[in-house]
């Protein structure tokens, strides 16, 4: 006798647990009722990423890292349901090996963005990057794991938290990300992982007051009015390529202070 | 107006050849001193004399809007005798009400030993005028209270005006007459160990029987550092005139483990002298029955459940 | 104070309360008879078919024993070396180096028990470093510069960095596992295999560190251990395969490696002693400078190349510290290094001991006033009670000479510039402490102190992320951090 399977609910991933959308719609993605998130939905996410910033980004480098690296190791271990989720092996291969480059950068990016500046006066100045703060991002369906994988891990290994939107076609990548997400070590919140329609979710985010950038890879079309809702708060806003590697895709999440001290006996 | 305090930024200088010093806390350094500490091991029958010694030191306390005199009746019970299955388990220190319930611990306590603690002094604000205080302080003491725990004035102490914070002090001593002081700092609202280091002293210098961290009613209330960091102060008062002072960590203790480290801190501070309960207390609600738990596990080998204990 | 009191307590006043003795589990370590070295991703028989056994200093009874290299056998392990840089490793995606990096730091989170308990048994020192010091920096060391591997590009704008070959690699018995760490670690994020000599009295860790090669499938030959005593570096330094040397150790000997380099075009790093001062002014936060202070000189029975062996208090300060700091003392735990509850461990080697007691001896005789805590040491085994000078003269050996020890001299000054003469009245340069609650102090003493690390209210504080190495007579290179890398490049330019 065959053995009947169980079927996966896709859900959201908000605040470390897995909803239904509040407004009890799905979507058909690939052919399965994926969950279509709302503003409200979105709300939710962004508070449960300010609510994680501050232990986040207080994380030391070093266990950012590890976090990170955790991360790896858990989506190496549902390599085959990621590689179902995208366009196959090496795919999720370059997925995780970036995975891997940027958890190695969580404790070397303030000695390479970083600076000691020999002020002419009796001052020891120093400058060293910080997050930006909560980082909403529309990322891009193509690749769809690359994709969402090279916008969201360069914003959270600086100690931003996220909230991410992926694109319909990602929409089951994204599932599987985020169950990777959750079986790693990220506290609850610190990353969000919304599905849905992104026309719909992506005016609410780059309107949002509490967020602190937005970055609009992967909008289609012209982002004019993101950008204009965006200036209400200054946000940063941000346009990548969708599949770049590079510690300058993590220094656009980053702010950097300067710290002036005097010398003397 | 009472005499300003020598300890207290550096008015009346001495010409001795140490200056007063209030001192400063190095907050890593400290921390991580009473991470070392909260990492001591210790053996199985240094263990359960121990926790006897926390049972001795522990002031059991109940300060709710919802107390009555039943809910007082029912901790002096357990005040008196923790453990009914176990007699040879030892009464706590002191039982600790508010001002209107005195009476009633008092007549229950009648006898035992267990001494009768209440809080005064507006109390856990502190926001009052100096005559309620003082009023309250009165009254406490004539209900029959063995020891008074007031709040200092944070207000006052955190807008810089230390005089005001010790003249309050001196004056509540002064109408304690018999009792003993406990002078609770409320620690988690004073901001820095700099701040705690300032306010034990001042505390100390007029009139302190014990300085306490917490009222219970703020987060954080004691923690190891903070503690550790009174004790400190302690023992500088003490290399420094000979004055002996108690220490009262209070509230957030709700394991043995926790109480553990605390005598462990204490013990390495402070040295033996200080392992009484005339020098050191807990204030704690929870803690007791843990401490009851970890005691009958020690004796019996099994660990337990809490549908054993009372809860009273 | 205003009034004066003493309370006569009513209960007994003391307490008699002991701690237990807490002794870590020893059989989590399997300790085999023999150890061979490890060559080409193999345990082998050294040709000389010499063997020595590594003692507990703890015990003094012998553990295990451990092959004696000879220049045979280093010969080979740097040949081996050689074909695996050629045939391999040089050539390998830097992301998959990286790979294997972070496998090995994982392999060592995941055996650090393991680790830590072989540390103590066969080092002295207290598990409680060893567990939460040695091994967790060690698998730090390794993660973070596994990181590096495949970002050599950003750390070294507009130059193209490439492996040197052969790293021959010589470690000292203060730090077994983390000084191995230190050293393979950038070694092999660089793209270099490595030959590397553990101390002859602590080979333990680095020998449990080959199985961790293996589980790591780590390419033979990348990694190869040769145990032996002095003989053994010294083949290691002559032998003319090697691209680079690492020493850390004496500055007596670096001086010898540096004469037998000289011409060789070896690239070379020393990471060598120190006499380091620890400066006390007072406005400091005392009980946490006396923290600061013991953990400076008693920290791993002092064996410590950066301790913070010369302490210089303002004189003002002098007395409450002072006593403040015997107070300390005397409650420091010495005894079994397998006990969580011990604070200075065993001495490493019955020499070592000698020497401290040679040089303690000197202070004595020179005038300097002892002062010992009461303590009761084991019977057997090397032991010295932490030891404090005061009176001490800037002329006298124990302010001169590094004891490695247990021993720390007291000094005074009254100057912030004085303070910075008499810290830098030394030939060497490692490191340095400064105590005080003014920021700008604290950077100007740093802008002065002639030392390659400058701990401010803090002291031993190690990281990956940051660079350590010394001045003058205390060697040249740094390990750690970005700059931990250059000295396993080469650039073409």
């Amino acid at each position: 006798m065959t053995r009947l399977s169980v079927k996966k609910t896709y859900k959201l991933y908000i605040g470390g647990a897995f909803p239904r959308s509040e407004s009890g719609r799905t979507f058909d993605a690939a052919g399965q009722n994926v969950a279509r998130a709302s503003r409200k939905d979105a709300r939710d996410a962004v508070r449960a990423a300010r609510a994680a910033l501050p232990g986040w980004a207080a994380m030391t480098a070093y266990n950012r890292g590890q976090v990170l690296y955790r991360l790896a190791e858990m989506m190496e271990a549902r390599a085959a349901d990621l590689e179902a989720a995208c366009s196959g092996r090496s795919e999720v291969e370059a997925a995780i090996d970036r995975t891997v480059w940027y958890a190695g950068w969580a404790d070397k990016l303030a000695q390479v963005l970083g600076s000691s500046n020999p002020v002419a006066g009796p001052y020891f100045d120093f400058t060293i990057p910080e997050p930006t703060g909560v980082v909403a991002i529309l990322a891009p369906s193509d690749p769809p794991l690359l994709g969402l994988v090279s916008r969201t891990l360069p914003a959270l290994v600086g100690g931003n938290t996220v909230v991410v939107v992926a694109g319909e076609s990602a929409a089951i990548a994204a599932v599987e990300l985020a169950e990777a997400l959750a079986t790693s070590d990220f506290p609850g919140g610190s990353v969000n992982v919304l599905t849905g329609f992104a026309d719909e979710l992506a005016p609410w985010l780059a309107g949002h007051m509490d967020v602190n950038a937005v970055d609009v890879t992967g909008v289609e079309g012209p982002t004019v009015e993101l950008e204009r809702a965006a200036a209400e708060n200054v946000k940063r806003v941000i346009r990548a390529d969708a599949d770049s590697q590079s510690p300058w895709e993590i220094s656009r999440f980053l702010e950097l202070k300067t710290v002036w001290h005097p010398i003397g006996p | 107006m009472a005499k300003a305090p020598v300890l207290v930024g550096g008015f009346e200088l001495p010409s001795g050849p140490r200056l007063p010093r209030v001192g400063s806390v190095d907050a890593v350094a400290l921390e991580e001193r009473a991470a070392t500490l909260a990492k001591r091991s210790i053996k199985r029958e240094s263990k359960v004399q121990a926790l006897e010694l926390a049972i001795r030191m522990m002031d059991l306390t109940t300060l709710e809007g919802q107390d009555t005199p039943g809910k007082v009746a029912a901790i002096c019970s357990k005040a008196m005798r923790p453990d009914p299955v176990d007699v040879s388990v030892p009464p706590v220190a002191a039982v600790c009400v508010y001002p209107s319930l005195v009476g009633i611990a008092k007549e229950r306590l009648a006898g035992s030993g267990v001494k009768v603690a209440s809080v005064a002094t507006a109390f856990p604000s502190g926001q009052s005028p100096i005559d309620i205080k003082v009023a309250e302080t009165r009254a406490v003491v004539e209900f029959g209270a063995d020891e008074v725990d007031m709040v200092i004035d944070r207000g006052a102490f955190l807008s810089g005006r230390y005089a005001r914070v010790f003249d309050e002090i001196v004056r509540v001593k002064d109408a304690c007459g018999e009792a003993h002081l406990k002078v609770i700092l409320e620690t988690g609202e004073l901001g820095t160990y700099d701040n705690v280091r300032r306010a034990s002293l001042i505390a100390i210098a007029a009139g302190a029987d014990f300085i306490k961290t917490s009222t219970g009613k703020i987060s954080p209330a004691a923690t190891l550092p903070v503690t550790l960091c009174m004790m400190e102060v302690v023992r500088d008062v003490h290399a420094e005139t000979g004055h002996i002072v108690g220490i009262k960590p209070a509230g957030g203790i709700r394991a043995s483990k926790q109480a553990i480290q605390y005598l462990v801190t204490l013990y390495e501070t402070l040295g033996a002298e200080w392992m009484t309960p005339d020098l050191f207390r807990f204030g704690a609600s929870s803690l007791l029955n843990d401490v009851l738990m970890q005691l009958r596990k020690e004796k019996t080998g099994r660990y337990q459940s809490g549908d054993y204990f009372t809860i009273d | 104070m205003a009034q004066v009191e003493k309370r006569v307590s009513n209960l007994p006043a003391t307490f008699e309360w002991e701690y237990a003795p807490a002794p870590e589990a020893r059989d989590i370590v399997q300790i085999r008879e023999q150890y061979g070295l490890f060559i080409g991703g193999e345990e082998v028989e050294p040709r000389t078919k010499e063997w020595f056994p590594s003692i507990s200093p703890a015990t003094e009874e012998p553990l295990f024993e451990v092959a004696l290299a000879g220049e045979e056998d280093v010969a080979l392990a740097v040949d081996t070396a050689r074909n695996a840089f050629e045939n391999g490793w040089s050539e390998l995606a830097p992301s998959e180096r990286a790979k294997y990096l972070f496998r090995v730091a994982r392999l060592i989170q995941e055996r650090s028990r393991e680790l830590a308990v072989a540390e103590s048994l066969d080092g002295g020192k207290p598990i409680r470093e060893s567990r939460d010091v040695d091994i967790p920096l060690a698998a730090a060391h390794f993660f973070y510069y596994a990181g590096w591997a495949d970002k050599l590009e950003y750390a070294f704008p507009n130059r193209t960095p490439r492996p040197l070959g052969v790293a021959a690699q010589i470690i000292p018995w203060n730090f077994p596992l983390l000084m191995l760490s230190w050293k393979i670690a950038p070694a092999l994020a660089c793209g270099n295999t490595v030959v590397l000599k553990p101390a002859e009295t602590t080979p333990l860790t680095a020998m449990i560190f080959a199985d961790i090669c293996r589980q790591a499938e780590l390419p033979p030959g990348v990694v190869n251990l040769v145990t032996g005593d002095g003989t053994t570096g010294a083949h290691l330094v002559r032998n003319d395969g090697i691209d680079k040397l690492a020493f850390t150790g004496s500055t007596e000997v670096g001086k010898l490696i540096m004469r037998e380099l000289a011409g060789r075009n070896v690239k070379l790093t020393l990471e060598l002693g120190g006499k380091a001062a620890n400066v006390v002014f007072d406005d400091a936060a005392l009980d946490q400078a006396v923290e600061g202070i013991v953990n400076g000189i008693y920290f791993n029975q002092g064996h410590v190349c950066c301790a913070g062996s010369r302490l210089l208090v303002q004189e003002s300060i002098y007395e409450p510290l002072l006593e403040k700091l015997k107070r300390r003392l005397s409650t420091l735990r010495v005894g079994d290094p397998l006990d969580k509850n011990t604070d200075v461990g065993a001495i490493n080697s019955k020499a070592q001991l000698e020497k401290i007691r040679e040089l303690v001896a000197s202070g004595e005789e020179e005038g300097a006033e002892i002062y010992q805590p009461k303590c009761d040491l084991p019977e057997r085994g090397y032991w010295f009670v932490p030891t404090l000078f005061t009176n001490v003269a800037q002329s006298y050996r124990i302010a001169q000479e590094e004891i490695f020890g247990p021993v720390l001299s007291v000094l005074t000054f009254r100057t912030p510039d004085e303070a910075v003469e008499k810290a830098n009245n030394t030939p060497y340069g490692l490191s340095a402490g400064v105590w005080t609650e003014k920021g700008s102090r604290i950077l100007w003493m740093a802008q002065r102190l002639r030392a390659g690390v400058v701990w401010a209210n803090t002291y031993n504080r190690f990281d990956p992320t940051s660079p350590f190495g010394g001045y003058r007579e205390s060697g040249f290179g740094r390990e750690g951090g970005r700059h931990g890398l250059e000295p396993y490049l080469r650039f073409d330019e």
